[in-house]
């Protein structure tokens, strides 16, 4: 009588990895795929057979890698920007950019969010807190790429973009500023609009299209929010990805000084 | 792969080693070349391996296993060659037979018989496969551009950087986001003006700077026209190509000073300004500040 012998796990994992749908959905050279051995070639496959890594260079200047050298800014930047991505989102879900006197939609949603949706608060504070947090990084950012002479040729126009991306960012940081509806929000964003009321010739009409009209009112709530959430992200995503695609193109990282 | 699993010839390796370290050749490439020969020694002692050893011999048509002397020779030639190139090219005149003199110095090194153009017939048995073979001279390997010892791969050096940097960074925000809330007030209400009124305080500076200038001046011509623009065209109007922190000494106090301009003004709008936007001590009269 034949003995039914269960696999060891490790039999199992393997069998798994053997199958045709496991390696067809890790490239060779993957970590999780049977086989990688810790070689220059699987080394090399890792960060060219993966969408995430091969943002990245197979190789790239020992220099690099010194913490003193770029503080990791630029990626922690990048990193705040998917966890603001995410986070907003998962808030997205429970808030509506209505702000009809006598019955803010905006407000009461964000009371919800802080008391009865799940993990809502700390997703809320994650949201604010990083996306100060960002700003910061970003300009930052701007002042290691100042100090290593980084911007200097060929990477002069990845300079012009990464000051772009520094003005999308405190665009983004601002209308998100918006969007609770309460007192803090409300007063922060008129004191701010109110500088670009100055601009000599087109004051009024510039003031108008920032706010949907002459105060910040519900249309400014909606227009904002639109901003916040779809058209800024967006020519952020293309810029972002001008940005990266021009580290590689003018010879990766800069230096060593 | 097939590099890691051929069996070498440990003797020559660590001769060639000790003759290329003795040289005083870089470590990396020394490598290579010893093991470029005990590779050659091996396939010499155990005559030709029927199917290990697609080496460019058997392409061009002889099937004969390469002398292991052949390759310091041929690695000797450019040298050689080079130096009547250099003369030649100096002075003009000299140009023609200096080019004859190179032709003739090459001509004998030359281990190949010339290409004939005909397909080589495949081995009997042997499975029917693409192959692509080149010859490649053993000079043009060893040809290093740029210092090979200073590049490292990205996996799994940098990744893990990341990686930790990213963790680290998460790690401390949700702390930090599990303690501390993020404000939220009352209702909005456009008839009731809070005192003080701040702007976000990546726009205080802003703020503040519109205490001492004209609107006009402050509010949209100077700040961000102005900043932005002259950051977006820094790198058109520096010229200077250095990037050694000794030799750019008025860029970094020009944009140090414009650093410490945007950080004291955001500091002051934002700790050192109370009721009525007025001067306050934050230790005494404590701090007007929302995030």
């Amino acid at each position: 009588m034949a003995k039914l012998k269960l696999p060891t796990p490790t039999e199992a994992l393997d069998r798994v990895r053997d199958t045709e749908v496991w390696r067809s959905i890790f490239r060779p050279g993957s970590i999780f795929r049977r086989g990688y051995r810790d070689t220059s070639r699987d080394r090399a496959l890792a960060t060219m057979n993966n969408v995430l890594y091969h943002l990245h260079p197979v190789k790239m200047k020992r220099h690099g890698l010194k913490l003193t050298y770029t503080f990791c800014l630029g990626g922690l930047s990048f990193f705040l920007f998917i966890l603001l991505t995410i986070t907003g989102i998962y808030l997205m879900f429970f808030y509506r950019p209505a702000a009809e006197l006598g019955s803010a939609a905006a407000y009461t949603d964000m009371q919800n969010i802080r008391t009865s949706v799940f993990f809502g608060d700390l997703v809320r504070n994650l949201h604010r807190w990083g996306a100060h947090l960002m700003v910061f990084t970003v300009t930052l950012h701007m002042a290691r790429v100042f100090y290593t002479g980084s911007y200097k040729p060929p990477r002069e126009f990845n300079w012009v973009v990464g000051v772009l991306l520094l003005f999308l960012t405190l665009g983004l940081s601002f209308t998100g500023y918006l969007l609770p509806w309460d007192q803090l929000a409300v007063w922060a964003v008129t004191v701010g609009t109110s500088l670009a009321g100055y601009s000599p010739l087109i004051a009024k009409q510039a003031n108008f299209l920032l706010l949907g009209g002459v105060i910040v009112g519900p249309d400014t709530l909606l227009r904002w929010y639109v901003l916040h959430v779809l058209a800024l992200p967006f020519v952020l995503v293309i810029f972002l990805s001008v940005h990266f695609w021009r580290i590689r193109k003018d010879g990766g990282i800069s230096g060593p000084l | 792969m097939a590099r890691d699993d051929t069996a070498l010839d440990q003797e020559t390796f660590d001769r060639v080693l000790a003759e290329e370290l003795g040289k005083g050749t870089d470590r990396r490439v020394a490598e290579g070349r010893a093991r470029a020969a005990a590779l050659r020694a091996a396939r010499a002692k155990s005559g030709e391996g029927p199917a290990a050893t697609p080496a460019p011999a058997p392409a061009a048509g002889d099937g004969g296993a390469p002398e292991p002397a052949a390759a310091p020779a041929a690695a000797a030639a450019p040298a050689t060659v080079a130096a009547p190139a250099v003369v030649g090219a100096t002075a003009p005149a000299a140009a023609a037979p200096a080019s004859v003199a190179a032709g003739t110095l090459t001509a004998p090194e030359r281990q190949a018989p010339a290409p004939t153009g005909n397909v080589p017939e495949p081995k009997k048995g042997a499975p029917e496969k693409h192959r692509l073979l080149a010859l490649v001279p053993p000079e043009g390997i060893q040809r290093v551009e740029r210092e090979q010892g200073d590049r490292i791969n990205v996996w799994p050096h940098l990744l893990i950087e990341e990686f930790v940097a990213m963790m680290i960074v998460l790690a401390a925000l949700t702390i930090f986001a599990t303690f501390v809330n993020a404000p939220l007030r009352e209702l909005a209400n456009p008839n009731l003006t809070p005192n003080p009124s701040k702007a976000p305080w990546y726009f205080l500076g802003l703020q503040e700077l519109l205490r001492y200038f004209h609107p006009m001046v402050a509010g949209v011509l100077f700040a961000p026209t102005l900043v932005l623009l002259a950051l977006a065209v820094a790198p058109y109007v520096d010229r200077n190509p250095s990037t050694k922190p000794g030799d750019r000494k008025i860029a970094i106090t020009l944009f140090t000073m414009l650093l410490m301009f945007g950080a004291v003004l955001t500091i002051i709008g934002s700790f050192f300004r109370g009721t009525g936007y007025n001067w306050v001590w934050p230790w005494a009269q404590g701090v007007f500040f929302e995030l």
